[in-house]
Parts: C-alpha cells; structure tokens; sequence
C-alpha cells in the first residue's frame, strides 16, 4: 500500500546518521514503524535509571535535554536537536539509562522500534561503526572499546593514494662488485642505460654510485677513472624491506639527502639486495612532488623562488588534505618544505651581512614549527642561541646576529609566515642570546615559575634546530633538563598550565545553551582541544626525560611506551590529535584562515560527532595531570 | 445478487462495525482508546453528487500516533470534477493504485475497528462516508467522532458558533509545519499532530477522559 506518511518520514530521516548509511527498503522499513510523540516543555521522555524503552528517539522538531542527576542537581550533559538520535545505548546493551531525558521546548519525536534496527545492523556494517562511534562518544571512553579503528575509520577511507602504496621498485638493479673499476662500472651503466650502480658483497649492497658521483669526482679529474668503485661509492647505503610506502621513502630521502634507496630482504644493509627505489620511480609516482618542491628550494637563488615554492606547497596540502593523507605524513613533508625556506632565508640574509657569522650559532624554530605541527601558514615564532664569548666582544656579536634576525624575518614575513605579534622572534633582544644566557633565561624560568614564566616555557621547550650548530643547542637542552630535575615542582606549574584551558567536552552543550555572546557560533579548536594535547605531551615527556622529540604524536607515542599501564589512552590522544590537527587544517584551508575558529553551524552531524570523539581523551588526559600533579591542592 | 444486500441482513464488515462499537469497554481507560485520525479528499463539496477519492487515516494511541497503523486508499471514479484536481492532485486515471467504492468502504470500515474517529471539521468527511455507506445500503457510521476545530474552540475558549476555525489556521496556532497539503494522509498526519497538541493542553489541567473530549462537539455525537 502507498504510504505518504512513512515516504515523508523517511525523506527526513534520510539525511541523518546512522540512517544515511541505510538501504532504502531498510529505511523504509524504519519510517513505516515510526511512532511519532509530541512532547510538551519540561516533560519527561525517559528518567535516569529507567528500564529501556522498547525504542530509540530522533528529534524531529524541538530540543531534548539530557540531564544526568548528581547529588540533587540536574547536569545538563548535551542537548539534542533536530535530526539527533537518542536513547539508543541502554537498549541495544540491556541497561538502564544511565541519563533522564526532558523537552526543552515544545518537540516532536520518532520513536523507532529498536528490534527493527537490530534486523538492520546485522547486514549493514556502516551502521555497525556508526553505534561503536556514537556510543563511545556519548556514554564510553573510546579506549575502553578495543576498536581503535574507530578514530580513523574516515581518515583511511580513501585509499587511492600513492602514498601509503607500497613503493614499486626496479627488480634486477645494476651491481659491481667492490673491485670493479670506475671505468667498468660506468661502461655497465651505459650500457644499461642506468644512473646508478650498486656495489655489492655477497649480495648485500655496500654502496652505490650514480651519476652525480662520476661527474664530481670522475669528470672534475680529483679521481683516476681506474681506481677502484669504493673510491667514490656513497656508503653506507640506505636500506628498507620490500614493503617500503611511497611516504616512507620520500621521508627517507628528505632525511638522508640522497637520491636512492636500496630495498633489501630484511631491510637493512646487511642482507640481501633485491631492488632500488630512485627518486625519479617516485616523481613518476606523483605528479605534485614534494621532493621536488624541496629541491627546487635548494637552489633557489633569492626569496621570490622561496614565496614561489611556498605557494605551491599550500596546493601540495590542500591536495594531501582532499586526498585524506595521513596526518602524520603530510606534516613531516611540509614541515621539512618550511625549514628549508627557513635555511634558505638564513643562507640569503647571511650573504648579505658583511661578514661571516663571528661565532656559532643555532636559529630555532620555536611553538608549531618546532613540533613539526606547522601546516598552514602561521606566524614565526624563533630564536637565536649564540656560542658564549668574552665579555668585550659581547655587544658587538650580540648587534651582528640581532641585525642577521632582522634580515632573516623580514625574508621570512617576505614569503607568508607573519611576524609574530608577541615579539616572539630572534630579532628581538630578549630572544638572541648567547648560550649562558639561554641557560640561565631557562634556570630562572623554572626556579621562578610564575605564570608568564610557565607559558614562555611552553612556547620555548618546543624548538627545533633549523640551521646552524646542532651542539649548541644539544647543551642547552641539557641544561633546561638538570634545571628541571632539580626543581622537580616545576612540572606541577607545567601541569597546572596544561590545565588552563577549560575541558573542551561538553563544549557543544554549552554551545547549545548559550543563546547569545560573542562566539556563539564558533569553536576555538586551537586552545580547547589542540593546545591541551600539546601541553599533555610536552609535560609527560618531559618528566620521563624523553627529549629528543618535540612532535605531539610523537610524543605520545614515546610515552605510551615509557607508561605501557597509560598506553590506550596515549595513543588515543595522538589519534584524538591527528584527527583534530587535520581538522584543522582543513578549516583553514576551506575558510583560507588560520583554522583555529570553526563555525559549528556549518559541521555535518558526522563531523560534529567525530570531534565529540576526539574530546574524550582530552579530557580523560587532563584527569590524570591532576591526579599526577596534585593540581587541585594548588589551585 | 449478494446475499447480504438483502435488507435486513447487514454484510459482515457493517455487523462487526455496529458490534464493535456499541460493546467497546475500553473507552473508560485513555491510555487504551486507540484513536483514528482521517482526512478524505473528494470531487467537490456536494454530498450527493460529489464523490470520495481518497480515505488516509493514522492511529493514536497512548498520545503516539503510529505510522504503522496507518490507511491510505483511492477510490475509482465515476464522477469527475476537473476543477478539484487541481487541489487534491488526484486525476480519474493517476497512477495510485485504485479500488471499488465499496471494497474502499468495507478496508476502511475494517481499518476503524473500535476506534474513535478525529478529524478536522468532521462533519464533512462523516458526511460523505455515510453517503457512500447508504450507496451500500449500510450506514451511517457509529464510531464516536472527535473534531479538532470544537476541540481547538473548547480549549481556547472562542465562542463555537463565531468561528470556523481552518486546518491551515490550526497548524500555524498550533505551529505544526505544513506538508502534504491536500492528500488525505498529510491532511490526516497534521490533524493528528494538531489532536496531540491539544489533548495535552488539556491534560495539562486535569486528567483527559473521553466524555470530556466528546463534551466538546455534542452535536456531531448526538
């Protein structure tokens, strides 16, 4: 029999999660057995700790509120709007419900019978996650469910990426033997018509040599044509297993600087060669390289190249983005694009001063770029840590690197990244200083941890070397550390900073409240769920000693290794922090902005229902700081 | 022909319709009062010449209206009036699947059961139900019958004889949003809604019982 009723219900129902994912004859099945309540203001629908009803709610018109009573008060836990589905949990899991829920206003409801919908997820597996998702969200910490999938399930759902492909490699290279002369191996590689050729002993690849080897070396006459390959091999070679990804080998040769890499049995240099991975297998691989970006940067000759190359990385995101890349991928590449402009802007801006640098010195990239968590362009933030020299040359080395700073940021503001409104930049005094003085800046910032102190920490604990003396900093780093350990309470102020932010759960029930006030329709994503993340692993880190990574996820990952009993909940803040960094960084490059503000009014339910997900460890993480750092007897 | 067009041994379904209502005992417990919402869309407004296209109806019952419990049917015509095609979008030959007068009557007949009937401005709609029954030498229906316009007026306290208050004027007092318009099922949903709305305004000062409701259109249920 025709049904316009049930055609009109299921067109509504149609556009929300979970029922998206259904058939049509399922949603149909749905829509036909709906019961529709009206509800009056401040009626109940259900009351915490009632047996389940024989169905679930979805808000057709009006506004439910779930209330979880407390100790005589009523706690408002979310609100529910139109298209949002509730009531379902106790039902399919036998249990009472664990909150009431009341109109708000004036509302209508489906009732849907949930033994329908049990038919249902039999045969759909979407709606399978859908429930996982929504009931971790809601009632459960994601973690306590084994299904760590969950977090991702959207991320890895484009898998027509080359980029986590295995990378196709050339079988049968082109090997000599250790006593092959120079002369031989070139003749093999033209006969071959090869760039490269691999030494090898007993099969294992001990060395390479490519045509940028016989020019140099060969061409120029510095080495005879009869001597033998070692001579000017490049070894130790780089060496991964057979399943190397695209990512993985443009990481490795962003890192290593080099051309090839050798794939072996077991992956590294002491077994069997099977094959070579060039660069060029990869740019044949990808159209929008950014291995290329990269060494197009390398020889840029003036900063129009560098604003040239940065506009076209923004592409290179937007693509990964679009694509649905790993996070953790895409930040190491443009990460490593922005340090190379950022040595590049020093080489240019030294080549300008008159003369060389007097001493050593380290430039840092401090806050995001220092975590490597930089996507879109942001503001610098950077240092200059100078080697200490006697007192009567300090003035005049101190004026050298402060005008070398003013240069360096001028390029750098030249080609996007803004000048940080807060000074935070070497060209300023305060942050160009010699390496005692960073030593003691840092000993006075965590023996006197006041509360600008603690947040010039944040900021400073997050640098990387990008150009310059790696030792330097190396002290450095292990001054900060021998301060910190003798003033163990430092970390407490760490935490309580960690904690500043308010707890980004239940930010949408409050953006739901809120009727009026100034950011009523946005979400700072930066400091409500990014920003706690980051300051949790720093802190974390930091009291294990873990000092060699800045990177949030890396973070995490080394300390779910440091606390195996903490190790779920670690890794879902690095996956709550991946998910939100992406987030991000789509918003921004949608809105062409910062990212950091986002319209809620203008997120899917699915998107809304995923950050839910992300703000769970947030908040889970930030329970353990205070309970770790007794942070509630110092408040 | 038919056996039970003889004049006094009623068909089944019109026997079942008098037994079922005249013997209901469950109207004295509102939680069990299964009420029918119905809208009929019609050729015109003639109780003798004009005829029922369309019967929708939906169930309430315990303050749910139950989409399961629904009844939709269109009727083959005979008489056909253009003019009212253009309201309720109902051509002599659509495609909605068709069925007799009678075999309409006696589904929808069934469908009520022991039903309370609500619509809106009922009268109309019982009107030319019964003059259908009468073609089948049946009739005229027993159910009780509800209107939401007496209902809206009892509760708003407007004097029942100075306005007439229209399905559109319900929805917007009663902020129900509008769809359908003018298919019999739509028509009968939004009454549905509009009966809910109301029934529990009523609910909000004492306990709703049925004679109460009643109370509110005496002259259909004389």
């Amino acid at each position: 029999m025709k049904n316009t009723i049930a055609e009109r219900i299921l067109d509504f129902l149609k556009d929300f999660p979970p029922f998206d994912v259904l058939e049509k004859e399922q949603l149909f099945k749905i829509a036909e057995n709906v019961k529709v309540i009206h509800l009056e203001k401040d009626n109940f629908i259900f009351k915490q700790n009632e047996k389940p009803h024989l169905n679930f709610y979805v808000v057709k018109e009006g506004a439910i509120g779930l209330y979880r009573t407390m100790d005589n008060d009523q706690i408002l836990v979310d609100i529910c709007d139109e298209g949002d589905l509730f009531g379902l949990r106790p039902l399919i899991q036998n249990d009472q419900y664990l909150m009431s829920a009341k109109a708000n206003e004036e509302s209508l409801l489906y009732a849907i019978s949930v033994e329908i919908l049990k038919e249902i997820i039999k045969t759909n597996d979407k709606i399978n996650k859908f429930l996982i998702a929504s009931f971790a969200t809601n009632i459960k910490t994601p973690y306590a469910n084994k299904d760590r999938q969950l977090f991702d399930y959207e991320e890895i759902s484009d898998s027509n990426l080359s980029d986590i492909q295995t990378a196709d490699y050339s079988k049968n290279p082109i090997t000599c033997t250790k006593n092959t002369s120079i002369k031989e191996a070139a003749q093999i590689m033209s006969t071959k018509r090869v760039g490269s050729i691999l030494i090898v002993e007993n099969k294992n690849p001990i060395g390479i040599i490519t045509d940028k080897d016989l020019r140099l070396k060969i061409a120029t006459g510095l080495i005879s044509i009869e001597a033998k390959v070692t001579e000017i091999m490049s070894s130790p070679v780089i060496t991964f297993p057979i399943n190397i990804t695209t990512a993985e080998a443009q990481i490795a040769m962003l890192k290593h600087k080099v051309t090839h890499l050798c794939i072996t049995k077991n992956g590294t240099p002491n077994s069997k060669l099977i094959g070579v991975l060039s660069e060029h297998d990869i740019v044949v691989l990808h159209g929008n390289n950014p291995s290329v970006l990269v060494k197009e940067l390398k020889r840029s000759k003036n900063i129009n190249t560098l604003k040239y190359i940065r506009n076209k990385t923004s592409n290179l995101l937007k693509s990964y983005i679009e694509q649905h890349i790993p996070i953790t991928f895409i930040s190491k590449i443009i990460s490593e694009i922005n340090d190379v402009i950022t040595s590049k802007a020093i080489e240019f801006s030294i080549e300008e001063m008159k003369s060389e640098p007097p001493v050593k010195f380290s430039w840092l990239a401090l806050g995001s770029q220092g975590r490597k968590e930089q996507l879109l362009i942001t503001d610098q933030d950077n240092a200059i840590v100078f080697e200490d020299v006697p007192e009567e040359n300090y003035k005049t080395t101190k004026d050298y690197f402060i005008k070398l700073a003013k240069k360096i940021t001028e390029k750098l503001n030249f080609v996007g990244y803004e000048y940080c409104p807060a000074e935070m930049m070497a060209s300023n005094p305060k942050w160009c200083l010699s390496l005692n003085e960073w030593k003691n800046q840092f000993n006075t910032w965590i023996t006197k941890p006041t509360e600008d102190a603690v947040m010039l920490c944040t900021i400073f604990f997050d640098y990387s070397v990008i150009y310059g003396d790696k030792n330097l900093v190396h002290k450095m780093s292990e001054s900060i550390f021998k301060s910190i350990e003798s003033y163990e309470i430092f970390l407490n102020f760490l935490g309580r900073n960690a904690l500043r932010n308010p707890p980004p759960l239940g930010f949408f029930r409050q953006f739901l409240v809120e009727n009026n006030g100034e950011h009523k329709d946005q979400f700072d994503i930066k400091s409500r769920a990014l920003m706690p993340l980051v300051d949790a692993a720093r802190l974390i880190a930091l009291s294990h000693n873990l000092k060699d990574n800045n990177n949030t996820i890396t973070r995490f990952e080394e300390i779910a290794n440091a606390e195996p009993q903490n190790k779920d909940l670690y890794l879902n803040c690095a996956d709550s922090f991946k998910i939100l960094l992406h987030f991000r960084t789509k918003q921004g490059i949608e809105n062409n902005s910062s990212g950091r503000y986002v319209n809620l009014n203008k997120l899917s339910k699915s998107e809304k229902l995923k950050l839910k997900g992300c703000f769970k460890p947030i908040k889970d993480i930030q329970d353990l700081l205070n309970i770790r750092y007794n942070l509630a007897q110092m408040m | 022909m038919i056996p039970f067009f003889s004049r006094k041994q009623y068909p089944k379904f019109w026997k079942d319709h008098l037994e079922k209502v005249n013997g209901n005992k469950k109207y004295g417990n509102y939680e069990n009062i299964r009420f029918v919402v119905i809208d009929t869309e019609t050729t015109g407004f003639d109780f003798y010449k004009d005829r029922i296209l369309c019967i929708g109806g939906v169930a309430i019952k315990n303050n749910k209206i139950l989409i399961s419990d629904s009844f939709e049917i269109y009727i083959k015509q005979d008489v056909f009036n253009k003019e009212t095609v253009k309201i309720h979008g109902i051509r002599r030959n659509g495609d909605e699947i068709k069925v007799t007068e009678e075999e309409a009557l006696i589904q929808f007949i069934n469908y009520l059961d022991d039903a309370v009937i609500v619509a809106h401005h009922t009268s109309f709609d019982i009107g030319m139900i019964n003059q259908a029954l009468k073609r089948l030498n049946v009739g005229p229906i027993k159910s009780r019958l509800l209107d939401t316009n007496y209902l809206h007026k009892k509760l708003s306290g407007t004097n029942p004889y100075k306005k007439l208050y229209s399905l559109d004027d319900l929805c917007e007092i009663y902020n129900v949003k509008m769809h359908d318009r003018h298919t019999a099922l739509g028509d009968a949903l939004l009454t549905a809604y509009i009966f809910l709305k109301i029934t529990s305004k009523f609910k909000k000062n004492k306990a709703v019982n049925l004679n109460d409701l009643l109370a509110t259109n005496y002259q259909l249920n004389r």
